[in-house]
């Protein structure tokens, strides 16, 4: 059931009011694959989904914890420690097998202490969820720092390169995986009680604690997931290139993730979101980089694309919310 | 239309003039040709059910929106509309529900907000010359407050008092005063009263907002009613009851909107709610009572005597530090709203806005917010066919004005947010309803529905408690009430008892009562 937007508007005005960030899409999409044959191309279109599959991931989580009301800066961090972590333990292990089981459920493990730890200091010690997470925005990159000495970790393991670069049906691994957590995080913030709790503190913390929501479990619950999402990414993050560097790996991901919740339509303040805008948001920032390459624009002014793009994004938002 | 046209020409000892001012909002008229006119330092009621028009017409005069037609007169002056600027520098102040005021700034900074004085060729405050003003300022208003003192330490009506003397400071005329008296208790509304007796005498106009017709009839020369956004009469204050000026807000005859009192559950009536002792960290000590199955108690006091803390404590939302409770014969012990839900108790929250609804969601979903989880999902997915049944079932129940569970909830009118909130509550099926204040800023209508609500509750079994400043509803729907001060009770009162006289006696502690109250005759009382 979809609150009603407004009465008094007409269908279509309600239509396109609803459904922007898609509309958007679609409209950035035609333009650019009329504007330039490479871009078109299908192997380009499914690069742009690989290449934005682990900052994707990254920001289904993101929605979680923003439409909770919060902000979680150390998605990225946690990323490199968790890839760094799965590496080096999978270089301990003999057998190539459990190694690369190991390197699944290593990243996995330290996403989701990452993401509780993160959601212990903004429940329990009631830290605001931006300080909290600046916090350990700084803690997790230098433990990676520390763990790599500063560079980069590799592993030779072979069939660790292959799953991460396995290709199913014509589609990256990475792509799938992004498109399956969509699916699945899509359902669980629409159709369960936890999801529907997620947006009501978003919405109004008070009047949820009143209504026996138990809102501090739901609040961590959704660092976890964010947390379990810096995970995954990091799984596929190290696995395309069987290594990853404690200096670069995930950096700037929370920006990207917070950017495409935000052209996605979730509302920095809390209560409204989804998953489904949070995808169109990604894919728009994916295209955008991609087509500047595609059209020789200089590569140090993207940066200043994408940043005009959120502006008006919110912008946009602001001014609905004002009417 | 209630006034034929041309209007008669502005008389001259008139400071504000309004001809046949119009407004809508996307196509809905919520004022239609309202006119009427004040004097020069006079006091003007202006009353009117909820979506009356009263704020619009408030809005319209201090320059938030514009109006679509009319005129209005200010000081002789004729405007089409007013600007936010424009209205300050003509000295039209309104004093909001919610105040202004800068918490982090001094007393004197918030005074001078906007027209600080400058010395040294305007390039440094005059530090000294505000704070002379100031204080000679809230001394003109009998305020004691010093001003340096930081604004976010007053209480609600030394804020009130610093928004006034803003307002002077500004030479203010005209004083819109909306429902200035509900943030306040009786002893600081004595004392709003007499600032405004002052300000009429300083030749200071005041507009009056307010639902409390008692305090219309107190303080107002003249009042004005609007109903439906129209103009419907203004007539002398002396010699319209309170009564009367109820009946033309509402447009009919009211018939009595307190459903006949429940009498008291027999002695032998199982024992639902049992306090023992019970402190709190804060505010409530050493309260000791008991309710029993299918009674409606009361709990009156003054703002700040404990009550909504100790409902809040019995809810889970704040701890007892100290003393028993009994529910339904086991004590229990409370910590959180989710284990006061389980155990059968529902609480209505005074603040509707803040803890009541989530405003943004949608009726139905605002209807099965807490009962979500357990009743409504499978497998953790929620049945939305259900879900939409249910919140038809209850828009039907409590005639809820929607045209579906689907509307916005901050789109309804108060009445019908507070009975959706009741729903929400409702659908866990408590056996104990508190309720906090449950007709504040409802109209009239609704207001009834709820008490007839409550008492058919009552009779199937429920145990309600009834915290309320509304004395009326007190008297009207309690046959067994509480007095709470400074965190105790100060006396329990039964059936023909409860009367204003002897609550306020309880309330304030001025002149103690000999006690009404014999614990052997309550039911379920324990030694």
């Amino acid at each position: 059931m979809e609150p009603l937007t407004d009465a008094k508007r007409p269908a279509l005005k309600n239509f396109l009011a609803r459904n922007r960030p898609f509309i958007a899409l679609v409209v950035l999409l035609t333009a650019c694959a009329i504007s330039n044959e490479y871009f078109r191309s299908p192997q380009n279109l499914v690069n742009i989904t690989r290449q934005v599959a682990c900052s994707g991931i990254a920001a289904l989580g993101m929605t979680f914890v923003i439409i909770a009301g919060g902000i979680d800066l150390s998605v990225g961090s946690l990323l490199a420690v968790a890839g760094v972590g799965g590496v080096l333990c999978m270089n301990e292990i003999g057998s190539p097998y459990l190694a690369v089981g190991a390197a699944f459920l290593v990243p996995l493990l330290i996403g989701l202490a990452g993401g509780a730890f993160n959601g212990f200091l903004v429940t329990v010690g009631k830290i605001p969820s931006f300080i909290a997470t600046l916090g350990t925005l700084s803690i997790y990159r230098s433990l990676s720092l520390y763990f790599a000495n500063a560079g980069t970790v590799s592993s030779s393991n072979e069939i660790f390169r292959e799953v991460g670069n396995c290709v199913l049906l014509g589609i990256p691994l990475p792509t799938w995986v992004f498109l399956a957590l969509a699916a699945v995080f899509g359902i669980i913030l629409k159709h369960t009680a936890f999801g529907r709790h997620v947006c009501a503190i978003g919405s109004n913390e008070n009047a949820s604690r009143y209504a026996a929501i138990r809102v501090r479990m739901v609040t961590f619950g959704t660092y976890v997931i964010a947390g379990f999402c810096s995970g995954v990414a990091a799984f596929l993050f190290s696995s395309r290139l069987n290594s990853i560097s404690s200096t670069n790996a995930g950096l700037s991901y929370e920006l990207d993730a917070i950017a495409a919740a935000i052209i996605g339509g979730t509302s920095m303040s809390g209560g409204k979101g989804s998953i489904a805008g949070t995808v169109a948001g990604v894919l728009i920032l994916g295209i955008i980089s991609n087509a500047l390459v595609m059209w020789n624009a200089p590569v140090n002014l993207q940066g200043l694309v994408k940043g005009a793009v959120i502006i008006v994004a919110v912008l946009i938002q602001t001014r609905r919310t004002k009417n | 239309m209630e006034r034929a046209l041309p209007l008669p020409p502005c008389e001259n000892d008139s400071l504000l003039e309004i001809r046949n001012l119009s407004k809508s909002y996307s196509g809905v008229r919520v004022l239609s040709n309202v006119s009427f006119s004040l004097k020069k330092g006079t006091v003007m009621g202006l009353i009117g059910e909820n979506g009356a028009g009263k704020s619009t017409l408030i809005k319209c005069l201090n320059g938030v929106v514009s109006p679509d037609e009319g005129t209005i007169l200010f000081d002789g002056k004729a405007y089409t509309q007013m600007t936010i600027q424009k209205a300050l520098s003509l000295g039209i102040v309104t004093i909001p529900q919610e105040f202004t005021l800068a918490e982090h700034l001094s007393v004197r900074d918030n005074i001078f907000l906007g027209c600080e004085s400058k010395k040294a060729g305007g390039l440094f405050l005059d530090h000294g010359k505000m704070r002379n003003t100031a204080r000679e300022l809230l001394e003109r208003l009998g305020c004691s407050v010093s001003p340096d003192v930081i604004a976010g330490e007053l209480n609600v009506a030394q804020k009130q008092m610093v928004e006034i003397a803003r307002g002077l400071n500004r030479r203010c005329r005209l004083f819109i005063m909306d429902e200035p008296s509900t943030v306040l208790n009786s002893a600081e509304t004595e004392k709003l009263f007499q600032v405004i007796a002052r300000l009429r005498e300083q030749g200071v106009s005041v507009i009056y907002v307010s639902h409390k017709l008692r305090e219309i009839s107190a303080i107002c020369d003249a009042f004005t009613v609007l109903r439906d956004g129209k103009y419907i009469t203004a007539r002398e204050t002396a010699g319209t009851a309170p009564r009367e000026m109820a009946n033309l807000m509402v447009g009919r005859e009211l018939k009595d909107i307190y459903p006949p009192k429940i009498p008291l559950p027999p002695p032998d009536a199982e024992c639902i709610l049992s306090l023992q002792d019970v402190s709190e960290e804060t505010l409530v000590k050493n309260v000791t009572f008991s309710l029993a199955k299918g009674e409606i108690l009361g709990i009156a006091g003054l703002g700040g005597a404990g009550r909504t803390e100790l409902a809040e404590g019995i809810y889970g939302i704040r701890r007892f530090v100290s003393g028993k409770v009994f529910f339904k014969g086991k004590e229990i012990r409370i910590t959180s709203p989710e284990e006061a839900v389980k155990a059968g108790i529902a609480y209505i929250p005074e603040d509707r806005q803040k803890s009541g609804t989530v405003g943004e969601f949608p009726l139905a979903w605002n209807i099965t917010l807490v009962s979500l989880a357990e009743k409504y999902c499978r497998m953790g997915f929620i049945g939305e066919k259900k879900e939409e049944s249910a919140a038809e079932k209850y828009i039907a129940k409590f005639s809820i004005k929607a045209p579906s569970g689907r509307i916005r909830m901050n789109e309804l009118s108060g009445g019908n947010q507070q009975k959706g909130v009741l729903a929400k509550s409702l659908d866990t099926a408590p056996s104990l309803f508190i309720f906090d204040e449950p007709t504040r800023g409802i109209d009239i209508n609704s207001r009834s529905e709820i008490y007839f609500f409550i008492r058919s509750l009552a009779e199937k079994g429920t145990a309600c408690i009834v915290i309320s400043s509304d004395l009326e509803e007190i008297i009207g729907l309690c046959p067994r009430t509480l007095v709470m001060r400074e965190g105790r009770i100060a006396g329990v009162l039964e059936n023909d008892h409860i009367n204003e006289k002897e609550i306020m006696y309880l309330a304030t502690g001025i002149q103690q009562q000999e006690n009404s109250w014999n614990p052997s005759q309550t039911p379920n009382a324990r030694p």
